[in-house]
């Protein structure tokens, strides 16, 4: 039995029952029965066409339903004149589905779970194990969230900085559980790319390849982080930085710079360089500039200012860095990393050790301690 | 979406407690009362998807450590020992710290003796996660 192609069906099928006017609910009641009969009838029949096979099997499953609940009967008259279900149309549903499941009356957490649900096809459990809670709890959080869905309709398109948000949300969430959220989330804005021609899902998409292809370098053995000026080049993976150069130059091409098309525009300058030394800086501070023009995000500033040092010394870095807020996250690491580059290993060292008390995570927090040791153990000497 | 731990305290903090009758000079029923307010508070927290779990820690604690082969273990000491603080804890995953601060304010609310809210310290601490996929 092929699960990922059963995966990567249902949501197209499940767009195609909801845009038929099925409640969400009892749409995905329907699709998922007719996954259990296509486990059991399949590997000794199996169908030619298997996505209309399962439309098929989940419009009479549903009708069934319909049937058996004598307060849809007035739903059951209007189903009757429908045409038959013939073959499926492709993206065109599942794009519905995207906008429903980052809707903007769900919280984020939920729109990352019913997205993953829905669109992705995983299973609670999956979702529940990638997100470290309790399978109930999320049983939960997706119930909820398909209850807040459930009246709403498909008249207006959706917003699709949401949708890209909430993939970007998916994308971040690391690596925890059986599932590979980073993975999955390239194949949804994959799929979305595919069904909508929007410069900026070209930009996300270009954003997750180029961050993905650095990812086997980014972490030793030992499971610690390896900063990017540390890591080798050569396990980068080359296909996907090719792929996603191309990509976002389509899209850039087309004149509609975004946020997520300039961010991968730093991506790319990095990737492309054959070694840390020999980065593009100066380009990369005028990325930065151009996308604090479009977001004004303090984050974007704070990043900038590491750029500036690379470009013009760690006292220009400081000079920009003054400019930031100092409550933000990993300022302080930002402070000490210039400062050791501008020759100030004693404040570099204290301010190493108090990053890492800040830091949010312990992969972050052991790389700043060992910076702080590295430092502390060459005054010593 | 971060996780918190909620630590609850048996002790008071820097403020004069407001209503610090012992546990044990309740009447059964506050006792009850007490005990349904928390079950409530969880139950409608696995309702939301924000409940992750919560345990009840009794209060004896034993202090151990390595001491060099075939020495025992030592068992007590001048420590600041969480057994005189912490009474239970539960883990809760929300999506902003001011949803989380929320969550502690009402749990701290539990009623005690009197029906009366005890305003217990609720100590609220963010777990450290997973590196996130961009660290660069």
């Amino acid at each position: 039995m092929d699960e990922t192609l059963l995966r990567s069906l249902t949501p197209s099928v499940l767009g195609i029952l909801v845009r038929r006017g099925i409640d969400f609910a009892a749409a995905e009641d329907a699709v998922q029965d007719a996954l259990v009969e296509a486990v059991r009838v399949w590997p000794s029949d199996p169908p030619r066409d298997p996505k209309g096979w399962l439309t098929t099997v989940a419009w009479r499953r549903f009708l069934d339903a319909a049937r058996a609940d004598a307060a849809r009967r007035r739903r059951e008259d209007l189903v009757d004149e429908e045409p038959t279900p013939g073959p499926a149309r492709t993206v065109d549903d599942t794009l519905q589905l995207y906008f429903l499941c980052a809707h903007p009356s769900l919280t984020p957490s939920s729109a990352v779970a019913l997205t993953l649900r829905a669109v992705g096809g995983l299973t609670t459990r999956q979702i529940a194990h990638a997100y470290l809670v309790p399978e109930a709890t999320m049983a939960q959080r997706i119930s909820r969230a398909k209850r807040t869905v459930s009246g709403l309709r498909f008249d207006r398109p959706g917003d699709v900085a949401t949708v890209l948000r909430v993939l970007y949300l998916v994308f971040n969430e690391g690596y925890s559980g059986d599932v590979d959220l980073a993975a999955e989330a390239i194949r949804l804005t994959r799929q979305l790319a595919a069904a909508i021609d929007h410069p900026e899902v070209a930009g996300l998409l270009a954003l997750m390849l180029l961050h993905h292809a650095r990812r086997a370098a980014r972490t030793a053995p030992d499971g610690s982080l390896v900063p990017l000026a540390e890591q080798d080049r050569s396990r980068w993976d080359t296909r996907s930085i090719a792929e996603g150069v191309e990509i976002l130059q389509g899209a850039l091409a087309r004149d509609q710079l975004g946020e997520f098309q300039a961010q991968a525009a730093i991506a790319a300058l990095h990737a492309d360089a054959p070694t840390a030394e020999e980065t593009d800086w100066v380009q990369i501070v005028e990325w930065y500039d151009e996308l604090a023009r479009l977001t004004d995000n303090p984050v974007v500033r704070l990043n900038r200012a590491v750029a500036v040092g690379a470009a013009d010394g760690p006292r220009a870095g400081l000079a920009a860095l003054a400019a930031v807020d100092d409550a933000l996250p990993r300022y302080t690491a930002v402070a000490a990393y210039l400062h050791e580059r501008d020759g100030d290993l004693a404040r570099a060292a204290r301010l190493y050790s108090e990053a890492a008390q800040q830091a949010p995570n312990l992969a972050e927090r052991d790389h700043l301690t060992r910076q702080a040791a590295r430092l502390n153990a060459r005054g010593r000497r | 979406m971060a996780k918190y731990l909620l630590l609850k305290h048996y002790r008071g903090g820097p403020a004069a407690a407001v209503n610090d009758v012992p546990m044990d000079q309740w009447t059964p029923a506050e006792i009850s009362a007490h005990m349904q307010y928390m079950r409530d508070f969880a139950a409608r927290l696995e309702g939301t998807g924000e409940f992750v779990d919560g345990q009840a820690l009794a209060p004896e604690g034993t202090f151990v450590r390595y001491d060099g082969e075939g020495r025992p273990p030592v068992t007590d000491g001048p420590f600041a020992e969480t057994k005189d603080l912490i009474a239970g804890w539960m883990v809760i995953d929300v999506d902003s710290y001011d949803r989380a601060v929320e969550l502690a304010g009402e749990l701290s609310a539990a009623p005690g003796a009197g029906g009366k809210p005890i305003h217990e310290w609720l100590e609220l601490r963010p777990f450290l996660s997973e590196p996130p996929t961009i660290t660069e």
